[in-house]
Order: structure tokens, then sequence, then C-alpha cells
């Protein structure tokens, strides 16, 4: 029987405010185990939580961005559960009036676009962490992450595989990122996913007993976990077995989903209204404020790219993929009005050492200024392209110019007649087979003559000086 | 004047001494550890003294004043706060087996001030087990005694500190209240004790019960000493978002006008029922009666819902208790049982240890009401109640400016007389829970002895944030009358 996929995403978006969601202690990561804690925090007997005013406006402006509807009027509730990292026995969260209903995000996955509704998306406080001692028999708390600020987004069954799944991980985080709400960064767990994964043969409209997945700290587990759920999924049900509605851990090592907790272990939060929190109310006209001081989102970006640079709908959909990738690409474009110059270099060089080191444009050691310098010195006809591109490792890694680099390693470019004329003659010399065929009348030996010139001046010759010497020389 | 007799006098009083420089803080400490030394075996009011630090304070006070007398209202002023009410440095054990150690590294914001002013902490009083109950026989450390009968309880969960004012074992006294736990026992003991309007207090540092009913208030001597004291822990704050942004008025203006004319006072069918003690009734008609007298135009009130107030009450005070109460799970601070195998094992075994029954109780209804499943038939409807009893006031409220009743139907039982039966002792609650339900500022006073020599309380409520009103009416009731001079001869 052929089954079809459905599959929704939870994500828990870690919000880039100074402190946290109800005290005022800092939000930094990596920081000595709990050196980032106060009695709010801790749950100290009689502290009572305040709500962080920017993590309301960091959410508004993310449900905005997915389109959503803002809830004017909000509560926090009580999500009853214990656990050794979880200080007051209860996470504050939200059940009943989410922060955001009802938005979407366009996504293109394998050639296809799709609209993905986003359900919901609440404001919550993170636990904290346990820390597990091997062989002392002991258990550590360090509680820095409690209290920190969450957006859970929350999507509708939308998708139907992995690669849709990365597809909304990915439009989704880089929305993020553009409205500077979450920094994204997986590894440390600003940006986490637990996808929910059910099968029901093709043509039924119930849904499938679903699993949940959890432990997935990268684009490629969650491809890899999904892939594995899907294969899982499909083999139990061809086989008659049954999927028990669980979740499963990622296991790296064994490159497979294992049970976490079933249903019957699963928890009964006991949600309630807290009443240490009054109703948060959110006006119209401060989400209208917020709406008009939304930053220039992907999709918007991508379209004005085409218009205004001309360059192609691959090009901008690549430059516009992180935000500061595309305040890069502008930033060089604004030194040197040849576009599509600028997204070739970006696109090529440039993306090539960024992703190499793991880091976005806005780290990248060339500033737009100095690869700028280098694009000039081509035009300039100081060195050629195919030098240019030859020495950007070394632009990227040292200080220096890239004149000065071009300079030491003396690299400029040979433009001047006589020395050219030299090397041709010498070239022409060693290959009387191919100058006798150009003399017959085929013209595409020029090609390989030009070659055997660069070659022999090690790169540095100009190559339309080399071209119009040559020609001269034949015909002459 | 005789060291021996300071204790006697009111906070107004004491501080008049004060300021004046007839006493000085050291003065005052002793003379206070002398009558705590004298009566706390028999009354158990207080948990723990603080009675170095006391003297530290006050000699340092001393010093810095050289008799130089501009004062704050509460400098020099001795005090003693309700165990559940955090004080920095001073454990707070909120009469609990689990927090018996526990020091907090802060003050309740309401101890800041109090602290910002040069009071002086003599100690921490009494409660029931995290403020349950309604007569400190649930303290994990031994009951309280009423200063004017000790085999009789002194109410509760304040009991300590409402018998700590009685016995004249502090000037003054901090409570809270969450269903009657300042009126109640402030009644059975004689003393007058305020519970303001929701909101009108911070609530950062008082230990939850149950959140959205709590409140401090003052427990005092006199109607007058409740004014002062109001008006040194109300007003927002910040740390507490559900602490009101209003304004603090100058409550002891609010007692200039010694008469009652043009207040309107409501008396509720549905609080004079079967069960009300004859004596407690007569008192409070003849109260009733009095009010009259000084001019207040008294009618009859309706307040329907009223009999649903307690079944309400403990549907939505378990619920919030069930979740504050749990943070108390080994893992940070307090008790944690020793030989546990593994985590489940220490959570059954800590609770189990560091919880008396009550509190368990408490903690077992309040998580059923909030099952899945059981939500919408208890706690959804319990919020839908609450809602009603409010909307039933502000109708009220519509007519009158004050609504007079009996605090409790009884006045102070006998040990063990209602410990068995959580239903009876429930019961006592009856007339103080609507409001706190409401969110309303309510005030109990002495109207009057039994045969028995028992005292006998009388509840003014008022509009939210209206406590000047409470005041003026309570103080106007206060002098024409002459129960305070009575005092209990604590043997």
């Amino acid at each position: 029987m052929a089954y079809e996929v459905v599959i929704g995403v939870e994500v828990h978006a870690q919000l880039r405010t100074q402190s946290k969601l109800f005290c005022a202690c800092g939000t930094t990561f990596g920081l000595t185990a709990n050196s980032q804690t106060c009695p709010v925090c801790l749950g100290l007997p009689g502290t009572l939580p305040v709500i962080n005013e920017k993590a309301v406006e960091m959410a508004v402006r993310a449900g905005l961005a997915l389109n959503g509807t803002i809830g004017e009027h909000n509560r926090f509730a009580r999500k009853n559960y214990f656990y050794p990292d979880l200080p007051k026995g209860y996470q504050i969260s939200q059940y009943e009036a989410p922060i955001c209903e009802h938005g979407w995000i366009d996504i293109t996955a394998a050639g296809q676009s799709k609209r993905v509704r986003v359900r919901r998306a609440h404001l919550e406080e993170d636990a904290g962490k346990n820390l597990h001692e091997a062989g002392s028999g002991m258990s550590l708390v360090d509680l820095n992450r409690a209290g920190t600020p969450l957006l859970e987004i929350v999507t509708e069954p939308d998708l139907s595989s992995s690669e849709e799944v990365v597809a909304y991980l990915k439009a989704l985080r880089d929305l993020l990122m553009y409205l500077d709400v979450c920094d994204g960064n997986m590894e440390e767990g600003s940006f986490r996913c637990e996808p929910n994964l059910s099968l029901r043969p093709v043509g039924q409209t119930a849904f499938g007993t679903k699993v949940e997945l959890k432990n997935i700290n990268s684009f490629k587990i969650v491809k890899d976990a999904v892939d594995y759920e899907i294969r899982r999924q499909t083999k139990v049900l061809s086989e008659g077995g049954k999927i028990h509605q669980e979740t499963r851990l990622w296991n790296l090592d064994r490159g497979e989903t294992a049970v976490m907790r079933s249903k019957e272990e699963a928890h009964d939060y006991r949600y309630f209204p807290d009443p240490d929190l009054v109703p948060l109310n959110i006006s119209a006209e401060w989400i209208e404020e917020l709406r008009s001081g939304l930053p220039e989102l992907a999709s918007t970006k991508q379209q004005r790219f085409i218009t205004e640079y001309d360059v192609p709908e691959y090009d901008a959909a690549i430059l516009t993929s992180s935000k500061a990738l595309s305040l890069y690409f502008e930033a060089c474009v604004k030194l040197y009005p040849h576009p599509k110059t600028v997204s070739n270099w970006v696109m090529g060089e440039l993306l090539r050492e960024l992703n190499h080191a793991g880091i976005e444009a806005d780290a990248s050691p060339v500033t737009p200024e100095r690869l700028v310098e280098l694009l000039m010195l081509v035009d300039q006809g100081t060195i050629s392209l195919k030098i240019a591109r030859e020495i950007f490792p070394d632009v990227y890694t040292s200080e220096k110019t890239a004149a000065q680099i071009v300079q030491e390693k003396g690299l400029t470019q040979v433009s001047d007649e006589g020395a050219l004329g030299t090397i041709i003659q010498k070239v022409l010399a060693k290959n009387p087979a191919q100058v006798a065929q150009f003399k017959e009348g085929k013209q595409q030996v020029l090609g390989f003559l030009i070659g055997q010139v660069m070659k022999a001046s090690g790169g540095k010759a100009n190559p339309g000086k080399v071209n119009e010497l040559l020609k001269k020389q034949l015909h002459g | 004047m005789s060291l021996t007799l300071l204790h006697k006098l009111t906070l107004s009083e004491l501080q008049r001494k004060f300021t004046a420089g007839d006493v000085t803080a050291t003065e005052i400490v002793r003379a206070y550890f002398l009558r705590v030394a004298q009566v706390e075996p028999k009354v158990k009011a207080y948990l723990t003294q603080c009675q170095e630090s006391a003297v530290a304070q006050a000699e340092s006070l001393d010093r810095a004043l050289k008799g130089w007398r501009k004062t704050t209202p509460m400098m020099g002023m001795p005090l003693a706060v309700k165990d559940n009410i955090c004080t920095e440095g001073v454990r707070t054990t909120c009469a609990s087996r689990m927090l018996e150690t526990f020091v907090p590294p802060y003050d309740a914001t309401v101890v800041a001030k109090l602290r910002a002013q040069n009071y002086l902490l003599l100690g921490k009083t009494n409660l029931d087990e995290f403020a349950m109950g309604s007569s400190t026989e649930n303290s994990a450390f031994g009951a309280s005694r009423n200063p004017w009968n000790i085999q009789a309880v002194p109410g509760g969960s304040s009991g300590g500190s409402a018998a700590a004012v009685a016995a004249d074992e502090c000037v003054a006294a901090l409570g809270s209240d969450t269903g009657g736990s300042i009126r109640q026992p402030a009644a059975f003991c004689g003393v007058v004790g305020l519970k303001p309007t929701y909101g009108r207090v911070s609530r950062y540092g008082l230990v939850a019960f149950a959140s959205s009913l709590d409140q401090i208030g003052p427990i005092t001597k006199d109607v007058t000493d409740a004014a002062i004291l109001l008006g040194v822990i109300a007003g927002h704050d910040p740390r507490d978002s559900t602490s009101a942004d209003v304004p603090v008025p100058d409550y002891l203006k609010a007692l200039r006008r010694k008469d009652l004319r043009r207040l309107k006072v409501g008396v509720p069918a549905e609080y004079f029922i079967d069960g009300l003690d004859p004596e407690v009734e007569q008192a409070v008609r003849m109260a009733i009666e009095t009010l009259g007298e000084l001019g207040a135009d008294i009618r009859e009130i309706k307040l329907p819902t009223t009999d649903a107030a307690v079944a309400t009450y403990y549907v939505i005070a378990t619920a919030e208790a069930s979740s504050n109460l749990a943070r108390y799970d080994g893992v940070k601070y307090g008790r944690r049982a020793a030989d546990s195998k593994d985590l489940l094992d220490m959570y059954l075994k800590t609770r189990a240890e560091g919880f008396g029954p009550e509190v368990k109780r408490r903690i077992m209804l309040g998580t059923y009401v909030l099952s899945a499943g059981y939500y919408d038939a208890y706690y959804g409807k319990a919020q839908a109640v609450r809602t009603l009893i409010r909307r039933e006031f502000e109708a009220a409220f519509q007519t009158v400016d004050l609504i007079v009743t009996p605090v409790t139907p009884t006045t102070a039982f006998q040990f063990g007389e209602k410990a068995q039966d959580p239903l009876q002792m429930y019961l006592s609650d009856i007339f103080t829970i609507s409001a706190n339900l409401a969110g309303l500022p309510a005030i109990a006073l002495p109207c009057g002895f039994t045969q028995a020599g028992l005292p006998i309380g009388l509840q003014l409520i008022g509009r939210p944030f209206e406590e000047e009103t409470l005041l003026r009416g309570a103080h106007a009731y206060e002098q024409a009358t002459t129960w305070r001079a009575k005092k209990p001869a604590v043997r």
C-alpha cells in the first residue's frame, strides 16, 4: 500500500533579549553554571515573575512577519510538571490565548513552492539543564538558561517530506534572523525543532498515529531523522504493525530513533492561567507601530534585487538567503555599481570561504571595501580575473590589501607590448603546426595559442592585449 | 515611664514617646523581650525570636540618633512578622518541615519598606503550615495559644501574629490573608486585623499559598495602628505584576471624622444564618445599632451567592496551591529526604516527609480539580462563580458604602475541637472568604465578649481601594465603644 507522509513541526526559538522573560538576569550562553540566576528564576519561595516587554515586542514582530493574527488579550498559563531543571515545578507558557495565531510562511522544496500554515506562536520560559556526572552517580542542575524567553512556533500538519521540513526550518530561521529576534544558533539550542510525523494510506483523510521526534540540532539531522522515521513507519505499517503514539529521540551514533516516552507516560500538565501575571493586553496601536517598523524580509528583498540590480532570480535567492549576506551584497554594489560581477564574486569565492569557516557575511574578514578593491584591480588591468580569483584566499586570510598582495607576489599583469611580443614569438616558434592550421583558416586554434601565451607568462599576461598582439603577428 | 509598662502601648502611643525622646529603641526592645520571656511559654506565638539582632539594631539606631528625633513612622517600632513573609537572613519556615532551615537571601517588599524605616524585627510568628488552616494546629512546630484562654485556639492561619499582638509580645504584626487568615485570628484574639484590597500591598516575598487571593495586612491593637501600618506597606511594586499602581492616601486623615453621617452600611441577610453563635449574633447586631447611632444609614442587602463561597474558595485556592507548592521538591533548597533510590523516590520521600496532612490534602484536592477532564467541572465552574460573587458585591456597593457582618460563626474554639473534621474547620472561614474571592478590603475589630470571656469580632467590607472608608467606619465604632480597653490576663 502507498502511504502519504504528514508532518507538523514545533520550533522553539530563543528570543534575543538582554534579560530573561520574567526577571532581570542575563541570557548569555556558556557562562559558569548558575552564575546567571536570581531568586526569581531560581524559583525561591515568595518570588514573582514580571514580564519582559522586549520579549513581547519580539514575539509580536515575529508573529507579524509570519503573517499571523496578534492576540490583543494574552494570558500566561502554568504548565505543571516535576523535573529538576524546572525550578518552580511549572513552566510559565501560554495555553488558551497565544500571542500569534493563523500565520503562514512560503517555502520552496524540490522546485515546488508551498504555503505552510503556522497554527500558533506563543511565548514561554525555557527550563534549565541537568548535567549528569559520569560515574559519580550524581546529577547537577544549571539554571542559567531557566527563564530565557522562547517563542514556540507550531505549524499545521502541512509538510510531507524531509526536504519540505528542512526548507520550512531554513525559511523560518532566516525570517527570525532577518527580524533580529533569534540568533538561529542550532548548536547552542537557540533554534530547536521537533517534527511530528504520521503516515496514512493515500486517499485516507483521517490522520495516522503521530510520533514526535526530539534531540535534533542540525538541518542534516532533521533530514536524516525524518527520513529514518518515514522508512520505519512505512515498514511497520506494511508488515501489518501498529504505530504507537510516542516521543522518539534521535540517536546520532546509531543513526536511528528510539522511544523516549510513550503516550501512557505523557504528562497531564494541568494548565491553568498564571495568577501571578495579569492579562497582557497588546494594543492595536502598538501592533501597527511594530508592523510599520518591520524590516524588509527575504521574499520582498529578493524581488527588489531582481528589479533594482537586474540580477537573475537564482542569484537574488542566494543573496537574500541571509540578512547579513544581503547587506554585504548591497554594501559592495554601493561602492562598485556592477551588481552581476559582485553577485558572481559573493556567491562564488566569498560564500565558499564563509561556508568553509562556518560564519555569516557580517563576520567576513573580507569587508565589502576589500572585495571591491580587488575587483577594481581587475578593472584597471592591474591583474587578470584569473589572478584575482587565485589570490582571493590570500585576501581572505591576510590583513594586507589586495594591491599589496599582488605586488609582493609579483602578479601585476603584463601589458607591455615588447615583453608580450617576446613571449608570443617563443610560443609561435614552438607550435608551427598550429600556426599553419590558423593560416589555413582554422580560427579555433587562436584560443589554444592564447592559452599557451598565458601559461608562458605565468598567468600575468593581459589576455586582451595577448589576443590583439597574436592576431597581429599571425595575420602579419 | 516604667519599662515594664511599655508593651501596653499602642503603635501610635509608642511612636509619640519615641519621637519625643521619652524612650530609646534599646529600652523598647528590652521591654518587649521581657514581656516575651514572661508570656511566650504560654502563648507560643513565635517560631523564631530575633533578640540579638533587634538589640544590636536598636543600639545602633540610638547611637545614630543621639537624641536627634527626626523619625520615620516605623523607626524603632518593635514588630512581629508572620513566618511566611521572607526576611533576609532570618529563617522563614512557613511552619513547615519543608522549609525548617530556609533562610531567604532577600526581604519581602513589605519587610524592605519597614527595614528602610528602621523598624525592629522581634521575631517570626507561628501559622498553620503554608497558611493553610484556621487554628495554627497545622503548624509543624506546635500550635499557638489564645491569650484570652490558653485552652482555645488563636485562630489562623496568622494565629501567631494575632496572639503576639493580643499578648503584647509586639506592638503590631504583619499577617497574610487568603480566606480570612488575618481577620479570623484577629477576631479570636480581640485585636484589629485588616485585609487590604487585592493589589494594594505587594505580595513579593510572601510565600504563595493561593496567588489570586493572598494579601499581606496589619494586625494591630487598634484601628489607628492599622491605618499607620497599612500606610507604610501599601503601594505599587514593580516586582509584583498584580500590585496596583494606585496612589496611597494618608490613611490617618480618614480617621479624623468621628461620625458616620451620610455613610450607607449594608447588612447581608446571608451572613446571619443557622450555625451563627447567638452570642456572636447578638454582639454584631448591637454593633450595627451603634453604627446607626453614629449616623450610618443601615440597610438590608442581598448577597445570594454567599453559600457557594466556601466551595468556590476551596477549588480555586487548592488549585493554585497545588502549583505554588510544586517547587518544594528537594532539589534546590529546603528539606531533601535522605537515601533516595532515584529522582522519583527523592520527590516522593521529600514531599511525604516535608508536608503535613492538611497541606497534602489541599495539594491533592488542587491537583484533582485541575486534572484533564475535571478542569471545566471544578476550576472552570469555580472561576465562573467567583465572577458572580464579585458582581454581587459590585451591585451591593452601588447602594451602600460598607457592608457589615460577623467575622466568624463562633468565637475561638478549643484545641482538637475541629482538627479532625476539615470540613468544619473550612466553615469557620465562611464569612471571610467572599472578600478574598472578590478582592475587597475588609477589617475585623472587637465588638464584644462572650459570657466565657472570649472576644467577638465585627467585620466591615469596603469597595476596592477604599480602605479609607473601611478605617473611618471601624475607627468611629471603636471610639464609640470600650472593647479595646479590655486586655487578656495571660497567666
